[in-house]
């Protein structure tokens, strides 16, 4: 009640004001109490009036989305496809349409005296000012109950993390055994054994029947599961469970809806994948199962794997592996060979004769040098000799020289200054030796 | 209904994916690709050995009364 009453009058001004919303919220008692007077005086058009209506309608938040139990009427379906009816029950009628959009995804065709739920918003039709019921969803009355069940369960066991992927087990690619729970008559069955023989034909089926539709369905399916799982543990390996069956009408899936069964498939350790109807149909089941089939078939499909596609994998395998020590074999010959090549290899004394003649040539270049040098040395000595054979004073004397010294003490005379008048000299001649006076003595005059 | 296997179908795929992957990076010695050539074709012979027992087998999994398994063969009508 703490929203602002909306008179008729605002409705029409803000209408025309095209500025509904903020005048909506500036509104004061005062105001209202001045337009109240106004109002009750005022004339309004029918139209303004139904508009009006319909606003007030519009904006209800309980009849804007609204459960309608009741049973169908009058029911008449135009060439526009647009669906009339009037929804009564024991005291009341109520008008509703549903329009082609929503009503061509229907399952059933509705029909007079039906008990049905419907789904809607309550609006009015300008035209005839009348209220009607826009129906959104229409379920037969049994159904819709189902329809809610379903709804309610899910919230409760998503909200509860059975849906969660971190629970998802992984499908094991090559299974060996499998366990397969459905009804042993249906053609599901027949389509689920022929395609897993047809794709592998060494599986190893367990199937275990079960009614997959009427009151012990469930009873029967939670135990089924079970077994598997006590044939897992006590017995042999099941690597998969399929369960499934084919398309029925809502209640004929039931089973796979029920909450027994949804925790048993949450409990067992085999990986489960469930298989109910077909592609349009989603169970709680496929929810709460490791994989989702969309049909029977397509499980068959998912649990094993097509032998001639294996088969394939490993002869590429097997080439592959061949090519691969191939090239590594001929990659080591090839280095064997080029090691074999190598002249060690070939001829092991040949590299020690390669070293002998290699030592003879350092010794010859050795020995040349040598002789060089000593050639050189032999040259610079006789150019030495032939110097110091020059300058030895017998050479001198040789050439007519005569070396003089004076006596006693045999010192050699250079300058006149060395000898005096009465001195006794010794002169020293290349072939001999004299002995003479000084009688006089003179000295050359300096330039 | 032979419980204990050498090795399972899978493992073996999976080993021989790994060989066939490491004999292709050519990084191993000789002996070491030889060795890994000869698993690897023997792995082969077992996978298609599996492949081709066809023991395709479709038996029935009831539950008699007091709990006891019972596992016998199915007719499935066609």
């Amino acid at each position: 009640m703490n929203k602002p009453r909306v008179t008729l009058m605002d409705f029409l001004h803000m209408k025309k004001d095209e500025d509904f919303e903020e005048k909506l919220s500036v509104e004061s008692e005062k105001v209202e109490e001045k337009i109240e007077e106004k109002e009750r005086q005022h004339i309004y058009s029918v139209q303004e009036v139904t508009s009006y209506i319909r606003h007030r309608l519009d904006e209800d938040s309980v009849l804007s989305d609204v459960y309608v139990k009741g049973e169908l009427s009058n029911l008449s379906q135009p060439t526009s496809g647009h669906l009339y009816f009037t929804l009564k029950d024991k005291f009341s009628e109520l008008r509703c349409v549903m329009f082609r959009d929503k009503n061509r995804g229907l399952k059933f065709t509705p029909e007079d005296g039906m008990s049905v739920i419907l789904r809607g918003h309550i609006s009015v039709y300008e035209r005839r000012g009348s209220y009607q019921l826009y129906v959104d969803e229409l379920q037969a009355e049994g159904i819709g109950a189902l329809y809610l069940a379903f709804e309610q369960l899910k919230k409760k066991l998503k909200g509860e993390g059975l849906f969660d992927s971190k629970y998802k087990k992984p499908i094991p690619s090559f299974p060996r055994k499998i366990g397969i729970i459905t009804s042993p008559t249906g053609a599901a069955i027949r389509d689920m054994l022929n395609i897993t023989k047809r794709r592998f034909p060494h599986v190893h089926i367990l199937v275990a029947p079960v009614a997959v539709q009427g009151e012990e369905a469930p009873g029967q399916i939670v135990n089924a599961i079970r077994l598997m799982n006590r044939v897992n543990e006590e017995r042999m390996k099941i690597d998969v469970l399929v369960l499934g069956r084919g398309g029925g009408s809502i209640e004929e899936l039931w089973a796979f809806n029920e909450e027994a069964v949804a925790r048993e498939i949450f409990t067992s350790k085999i990986p489960v994948i469930s298989a109910v109807g077909h592609e349009t149909d989603f169970t709680i089941a496929d929810f709460v199962a490791d994989r989702r089939a969309a049909t029977p078939s397509e499980a068959a499909e998912l649990a094993v794997p097509d032998k001639r596609e294996i088969e394939r994998n490993l002869s590429s395998f097997e080439l592959r592996m061949q090519q691969n020590i191939y090239n590594t074999i001929e990659y080591h010959r090839k280095r064997l060979e080029s090691i074999e090549k190598n002249i060690l290899f070939r001829k092991p004394t040949e590299r020690i004769n390669q070293y002998r003649q290699t030592v003879d040539e350092i010794k010859r270049t050795i020995f040349a040098a040598t002789t060089h040098l000593v050639t050189l040395h032999r040259k610079s000595l006789q150019a030495l000799t032939g110097k110091l054979d020059a300058l030895s004073p017998l050479s001198i004397l040789d050439r007519g020289y005569s070396i003089c010294s004076r006596l006693p003490d045999g010192k050699i005379v250079r300058s006149i200054e060395d000898v005096s008048v009465g001195d006794v000299l010794t002169i020293l001649f290349t072939d001999g030796e004299a002995t003479s006076e000084v009688k006089e003595k003179w000295t050359k005059k300096k330039k | 209904m032979d419980e204990k296997e050498e090795v399972t179908f899978e493992d073996a795929m999976k080993r021989l994916e790994r060989i066939v992957e490491t004999l292709g990076g050519g990084n191993l010695s000789l002996e070491d690709s030889l060795k890994m050539f000869e698993e690897g074709t023997e792995l082969c012979k077992v996978c298609n050995k599996k492949l081709d027992e066809a023991e395709y087998k479709v038996e029935k999994l009831m539950e008699k009364e007091g709990g006891e398994l019972s596992v016998e063969e199915l007719k499935v009508g066609e």
